[in-house]
């Protein structure tokens, strides 16, 4: 299915909740808002037409120091997915402020997303609400602060951490 | 009995005596040397069975994105080259490829050509290491020894085209760094030659071998949907029945102008991953034969008249302002800058001055190419894509490897995400090792072919 037809099925469903659509450099992207995240995603994968069956991956991205985006919502969570059936793929974005840096979870759709929620927490420090079980996946139980975040101190140690019981 | 809790498992608590629990939990890992990198397999088992699995990585996390987005574009190269330090050669290209989207440019013909035989080298390295290691962890030591003698073919061609057999930081944005030495069609159609004997060897060894299938086959299987469902893709996708493969499903670099088939299993167990394997490096060998033989432009040679020249004789002449026809003068370039002339760099490379450095010839000998190489180099300058994000995937040895990549417009990446290819089958490995035996958990943990580098980044 032609990137434009599938951000045309995606706005006719969700109306004004999706933000912007646009095909930068022959990816197709479409922003929303976070509360029809979930059933957005719902919705990708079990519409006929779409069928995104793999969730690809899920990342973050820190806007903070992005030269024009600093007042904005800091953080963008990344979603991209693809479709065996119609072999084409969809990235979809949603915005978060700092402070309510919370985004529904994707495990009841895709069980991968345990873990790739695990890793967005560990590195962003972005919740996902109804994950069963966010842990940090690759840094250490104990460690302060989110390394992905652009005013992470990299020049820092972090604090040793002793024996635990 | 309640299910027990991640705190239960992890930290022991309520499994003291009077409990009520009877099963052991057993720490498989981080140092164990069935472990192919550093990772740890808690198991619950109730006996022999394995009841339940908790799988631990970040053990060899050293902040690859974090690291590329201190450096120019280009720095971040060598990073690849340790996220999947088996094929090394795909990372390189893959992250190449995203930035490359990023700028809106195409590479030459000749360095699309390369990067296939390239790949595919590097993909049966990844396939013979593979299966040689779990080969040798059910006590086939004869077949490691086999895949290992197999692989060195394939690594003295990596060597001998850049120089170095692992942190070979070959790949370029805009094309790969180096054009192919002289004789290496020649040489790569022998190693295959000695590779396929190795193969051929091996399957008779292993393929029907009773021991062999006994342990593979039945043991780990997951099927397509939940494959699918777990984001799986590469070897283990295929060897459950699903055909996807990038290389057909979203074609780069040459892959459109090769002929190769996609080998799919139906069972998606250990045995229909290590057949898939096997029938891939066949396609491999042949995709790259093609591709060699296919490659346009030829062989590299000088056919500028004159003797090349030192570097510092070149320079010295310019400074004199004898520049009469200097430019078109061949330098003798020491070894280790082989295959960068100007005729080489002009196939290999894309001409877009934003991106490409210039070759040695046009730096000495020009002021224009003196600028263009310091605005490349310098602090501050560099490569610059326009702001903006792309995600470009390719087929690694795993699966798919993507590559997502920001830019705000400056020359340092704003963010640059890799998608490993075998995180999803180590988050679905639990799935294969529960009800299991405890025995299978080797075996099975090898067919997923877990490369730490690339999976804790």
């Amino acid at each position: 299915m032609d990137g434009e037809l599938i951000l045309g099925r995606l706005r006719e469903r969700f109306g004004p909740a999706v933000l912007e659509t646009g095909s930068d450099r022959g990816d197709h992207t479409a922003v929303l808002e976070r509360g029809v995240l979930a059933e957005a995603l719902g919705f990708c994968k079990a519409d006929p037409a779409l069928a995104f069956e793999m969730l690809i991956d899920l990342t973050a991205v820190d806007y903070l120091r992005f030269p024009g985006r600093e007042d904005g919502p800091r953080f963008e969570v990344v979603y991209h997915l693809y479709s065996l059936r119609h072999n084409h793929r969809l990235r979809l974005k949603v915005r978060v402020e700092e402070d309510d840096a919370v985004v529904p979870s994707a495990v009841p759709l895709w069980p991968i997303a345990n873990w790739l929620e695990r890793e967005v927490w560990d590195m962003f420090g972005i919740r996902f609400e109804g994950h069963p079980d966010l842990r940090r996946l690759l840094m250490y139980e104990g460690f302060e602060g989110h390394p992905l975040r652009k005013d992470y101190p990299v020049d820092r140690r972090q604090p040793l951490i002793g024996p635990r019981n | 009995m309640a299910p027990t809790t991640t705190r239960e498992i992890f930290l022991g608590e309520g499994s003291g005596p009077g409990s009520g629990g009877q099963n052991l939990h057993v720490n498989i890992g981080p140092q164990h040397p069935a472990m192919h990198g550093i990772i740890r397999i808690l198991a619950e088992l109730d006996g022999e069975t394995v009841v339940r699995t908790d799988v631990e990585i970040g053990y060899l996390h050293r902040a690859f994105e974090k690291e590329c987005e201190r450096g120019g574009y280009n720095n971040a190269i060598p990073y690849t080259d340790r996220l999947n330090y088996v094929s090394p050669l795909i990372n390189n290209f893959g992250y190449a490829a995203a930035v490359e989207k990023l700028l809106g440019i195409t590479v030459t013909e000749r360095c699309d050509y390369i990067r296939v035989v390239m790949s595919e080298i590097s993909r049966i390295c990844d396939h013979l290491t593979c299966i040689g290691a779990s080969a040798m962890e059910l006590g086939a030591i004869t077949v490691f020894l086999y895949m290992i003698k197999a692989r060195e073919f394939l690594w003295e061609l990596v060597e001998d085209v850049t120089g170095a057999r692992l942190t070979i930081s070959y790949g370029r944005v805009g094309g790969v760094r180096a054009d192919l030495p002289d004789g290496f069609a020649e040489k790569a159609r022998k190693a295959f030659k000695e590779t396929r004997e190795v193969l051929d060897e091996v399957n008779r060894l292993l393929t029907g071998n009773r021991i062999f299938m006994d342990r593979m086959i039945g043991v780990g299987a997951l099927s397509a949907e939940e494959s699918i469902a777990y984001g799986i893709t590469g070897p283990l996708l295929r060897a459950a029945g699903v055909g996807y493969d990038v290389r057909r499903a979203q074609p780069y670099s040459a892959y459109d102008r090769v002929e190769f088939e996609v080998p799919t299993q139906k069972s998606g167990d250990n045995y229909a991953r290590y057949l898939v394997r096997m029938a891939e490096m066949e396609q491999s060998m042949r995709m790259a034969e093609q591709a060699l033989a296919d490659m346009p432009g030829g062989a590299v040679n000088v056919d500028v008249e004159g003797r090349p020249v030192d570097p510092a004789s070149y320079v010295d002449r310019g400074k004199q302002g004898k520049t009469e026809g200097l430019l078109l003068l061949p330098i003798a370039l020491s070894p280790n800058l082989e295959g960068q002339n100007r005729k080489a760099l002009e196939r290999v490379i894309t001409h877009d001055k934003r991106v490409a450095l210039p070759p040695k010839e046009t730096t000495y000998g020009s002021i224009e190419g003196l600028m263009n190489h310091f605005m490349l180099i310098m602090e501050g300058s560099g490569i610059r894509p326009p702001a903006g994000e792309a995600y470009v995937p390719v087929e690694g040895a795993n699966g798919e490897l993507g590559f997502y990549v920001v830019s705000d417009g400056s020359d340092r990446p704003y963010r640059v995400r890799c998608r490993p290819p075998c995180l999803p089958p180590m988050a679905a490995l639990h799935r294969m090792l529960e009800g299991g035996m405890v025995a299978d958990i080797v075996p099975t943990f090898g067919s997923v072919n877990m490369i730490g580098g690339e999976l804790d980044r």
